[in-house]
């Protein structure tokens, strides 16, 4: 009901509080970060966007875990992947 | 992408369908509702309803706002863009959505301005930038999207920007499970939570629906791995006969939600005591609108609409889809009176819609029994 | 002799015929039209062709900005002309220009635009023959609109149409989608979103000619996705054809950036416009060795066999995911709007 996609946030905005800018799949888009004060971000961290607002932080931790229990799940031995899988300088990358 | 491709892995996708395929006992029927459209929308995308064995049955719930608003309140907001001045905005989402008396891209046709915006932050930034006029936001949406109005209107009012308002059509999603739920119910075996809105109001939120209503709940992310793993779950649920709330979607979703938004909501809005939904009739405490304090910047009072529709429970063929109780493939007017081109209900128009998944991805399936 | 209009703005008078006119069409238009410009200002161009058969085709081009990122409507008026001939198997012979020019707009936004123009007909190897000017009033037009009609020679041997595509054929697209539609919503600046990223605007002719000399038989179907993308151009020939177009999703060549704004807006690639690239039916048989010769070119690296013509379902165009689901690939019901939900 609610599309919401992760992006990286690469800086703060040191004029405006709680506004930050923040890198989606190779596209810039100034977001709100005011939901997630009492968490704290910063540059590096990833987040959830909806309507230019962070919802909230991506875990790392969490996203790790579940792929483990994905990849244990499919009984096949398939190794467990990084959740970053999938990212990297490919310019033409396929969807 | 990080954190999205990774969950479209085809050997890890094709582990868990025959994990699935493993798990399902033939000798019956597992009658699972995505709460959410955009779920509905990425299990078509995705192209995994056949992939999965024919008897579990996938039904789409009401989590579409665009599908769930009663057309007289497009018809006020529409009539909100006649007024001298007013520059109308709203979600990309809402602009083909027919009122009874055409869509907001008909009214832009005949010369309203209406704009199609990504943020109600954006709202807010063409106001400021166009100070002689009045700038109406149509805000839509569950608690994922309010707290993102409640900080707009906030920074409206610390900006001092008097020339934006908010329609405000917000509503909730726990009384729709409510409404839902009660008897006679739709059935249902298992359900799979929403994801981003339970980043907001927390998984916790569903506790209800194992607790009272005896079915498990598992809150799901959106891409193909989310979605099989929720699928999965609640089947080895179902199989044990076993209610209970599992948050499947942690990297994302935390237990109690957001904090900071849910007091954002709650210091701009308050709850309406009735709301009407398309489909489900009227429902107590169902939606939200804007406290007292932030009167000057509720548009219902700059342009007070008149009363729209008596509530009656529609009995239209919509409802019953958006209620579980009908697939979009067996209403009469399907892709025949009722087409993308030609939509009679939001349901044909949002890309959430369950008949415009449908219609995009599945038609000429033969219609469901 | 080039004296420039003395208002730095387009007054009506620029358009009345008179001697503004005069002064705009020969100060301005033709000299910043460059040595693509091989007219003589009569009522009509005589061109003189030779044998053959020719294609002809018109195109009215209406863009909010003007300029974007990777080119201009100057440009795009040159490249989605010639392009059109290219998709009929035809070089480009001649073209004729038509300004549409709202009152008020900068002389030097129309002199940036005859510039591109100029170039771009240089680097198609097009010469333009003729033209004409109308200036409308202030608040009737975004600017400038163009419109341009060119003139190709099919090359010999040459047969294109749904007629001509059988089951079995492969699809071939010629680079990464969506460049050109995801630029433009960006340089309008509504979505308040950045990225590098340039329109993919230019003449796919040095593309196409290779893949027809080579083997003039085994290409069946030719058609750039502009408007609408790469789903509305296929839809149509599956309606055309009365068969299936089964597309490998994870085979489509998308740019990331194309890529996360689509994920961001909710917008599917298949929808977005192209301006730079083209799709082609060809032969089974013949498809690995036009693929290998259309990456020998340059601007041809990206190119990838996409998809397959099937029996069924009739009319429809379907996507197969790695894992085995299938979609369907719908015509966009009007212009790709961001979403929220």
């Amino acid at each position: 009901m609610c599309l919401a996609i992760p992006g990286r946030i690469v800086s703060l905005d040191p004029d405006e509080p709680g506004e930050a800018t923040a890198e989606i799949g190779g596209v810039r888009r100034r977001v709100n970060v005011d939901l997630l004060r009492e968490e704290g971000v910063g540059p590096g961290d990833w987040i959830l966007v909806h309507v230019g607002f962070a919802l909230s932080k991506v875990g790392e931790e969490e996203a790790r875990e579940q792929l483990r229990l994905l990849a244990m799940l499919g009984e096949d031995g398939v190794p467990e992947p990084d959740p970053g899988g999938g990212e990297g300088g490919d310019p033409d990358a396929t969807y | 992408m990080r954190h999205i491709d990774v969950y479209r892995n085809s050997d890890l996708i094709a582990g868990l369908l025959g994990r699935i395929r493993r798990q399902v006992d033939p000798a019956r029927t597992y009658r699972i509702m995505e709460v959410c459209g955009g779920h509905t929308h990425a299990f078509h995308r995705f192209g995994l309803p056949d992939l999965l064995p024919s008897n579990v049955e996938l039904i789409h719930g009401p989590g579409c706002p665009v599908c769930v608003l009663p057309r007289g309140r497009i018809d006020q907001g529409l009539a909100m863009a006649e007024e001298p001045g007013v520059i109308l905005t709203a979600f990309g989402d809402m602009m083909r959505v027919p009122g009874t008396l055409g869509s907001p891209l008909r009214a832009r046709a005949s010369g309203r301005d209406v704009r199609a915006v990504y943020s109600p932050i954006d709202a807010l930034r063409l106001a400021e930038a166009n100070p002689d006029r009045r700038v109406v936001f149509f805000a839509i949406g569950f608690e994922t999207t309010a707290p993102a109005t409640a900080l707009t209107v906030l920074l409206a009012r610390r900006k001092r920007v008097e020339n934006v308002s908010v329609f405000c059509n917000h509503v909730r999603i726990v009384p729709a499970l409510e409404a839902l739920l009660a008897p006679p119910g739709a059935g249902l075996d298992g359900m799979i939570g929403p994801g981003h809105v339970s980043t907001v109001i927390g998984s916790l939120a569903y506790e209800f629906i194992p607790r009272d209503h005896g079915i498990p709940v598992v809150v799901s992310g959106f891409e193909p791995l989310d979605l099989l793993q929720a699928v999965l779950l609640l089947i080895e649920r179902i199989n044990e006969g076993r209610a209970d709330l599992v948050n499947a979607y942690r990297r994302a979703v935390p237990d109690g939600g957001n904090a900071a938004a849910l007091a954002a909501m709650d210091r701009v809005f308050e709850e309406r005591d009735s709301f009407e939904w398309r489909g489900l009739g009227r429902i107590p405490w169902s939606a939200l609108r804007l406290r007292e304090e932030f009167a000057d910047l509720d548009a219902e009072r700059w342009f007070p609409p008149p009363d729209a529709g008596d509530g009656a429970p529609d009995d239209s063929p919509c409802g019953r889809v958006l209620r579980g109780l009908m697939r979009p493939t067996s209403c009469p007017l399907f892709g025949g009176e009722c087409s993308p081109e030609h939509p009679i209900g939001a349901l044909m128009v949002s890309s959430e819609g369950a008949c415009a998944a449908y219609h995009a991805y599945r038609r000429g399936e033969p219609a469901a029994t | 002799m080039s004296r420039l209009p003395r208002s730095p703005i387009i007054e009506m008078a620029d358009g009345a015929g008179g001697k503004a006119s005069r002064r705009l069409v020969e100060g301005t238009i033709v000299p910043l039209l460059g040595d693509a410009w091989k007219g003589t200002l009569a009522d009509s161009a005589v061109l003189d062709i030779g044998p053959g058969r020719l294609a002809m085709t018109t195109d009215a081009f209406v863009v909010r900005p003007l300029r974007f990122p990777g080119g201009s409507i100057g440009e795009l008026a040159v490249n989605g002309t010639v392009n059109d001939l290219a998709m009929a198997g035809a070089g480009p012979v001649a073209l004729v220009a038509a300004l549409v020019i709202e009152e008020g707009t900068a002389v030097e936004t129309v002199e940036a635009e005859l510039r591109a123009l100029g170039e771009a007909a240089g680097r198609a190897g097009v010469p333009v023959v003729g033209g004409d000017t109308k200036v409308v009033e202030h608040g009737k037009g975004d600017g400038l609109y163009v419109s341009t009609t060119g003139l190709g020679r099919v090359l010999e041997g040459v047969a294109l149409g749904p007629d001509r595509v059988r089951e079995g054929d492969r699809v071939l697209l010629s680079g990464p989608i969506g460049d050109h539609g995801i630029t433009i919503l960006l340089a309008r600046g509504e979505v308040d979103l950045e990225a590098d990223l340039r329109s993919d605007s230019r003449p796919v002719w040095p593309l196409v000619r290779p893949l027809l000399e080579e083997d003039p038989g085994a290409v069946r179907w030719l058609r750039d996705p502009t408007r609408g993308g790469v789903a509305s151009a296929l839809n149509e020939l599956a309606r055309d054809r009365g068969l299936a177009v089964v597309l490998e999703e994870a085979a489509i060549p998308v740019r990331e950036p194309v890529r996360g704004a689509c994920e961001l807006l909710g917008l599917d690639p298949l929808h977005v416009a192209n301006e730079g690239q083209f799709l082609a039916v060809v032969a089974p048989g013949a498809a690995d060795r036009l693929l290998d010769r259309l990456r020998s070119i340059p601007g041809g690296e990206g190119a990838a066999i996409v998809g397959t013509l099937r029996e069924g379902p009739a009319r429809a165009v379907l996507a197969e995911t790695p894992y085995g689901g299938t979609r369907i690939v719908d015509l966009l019901e009007g212009d790709p709007l961001p979403r929220i939900c």
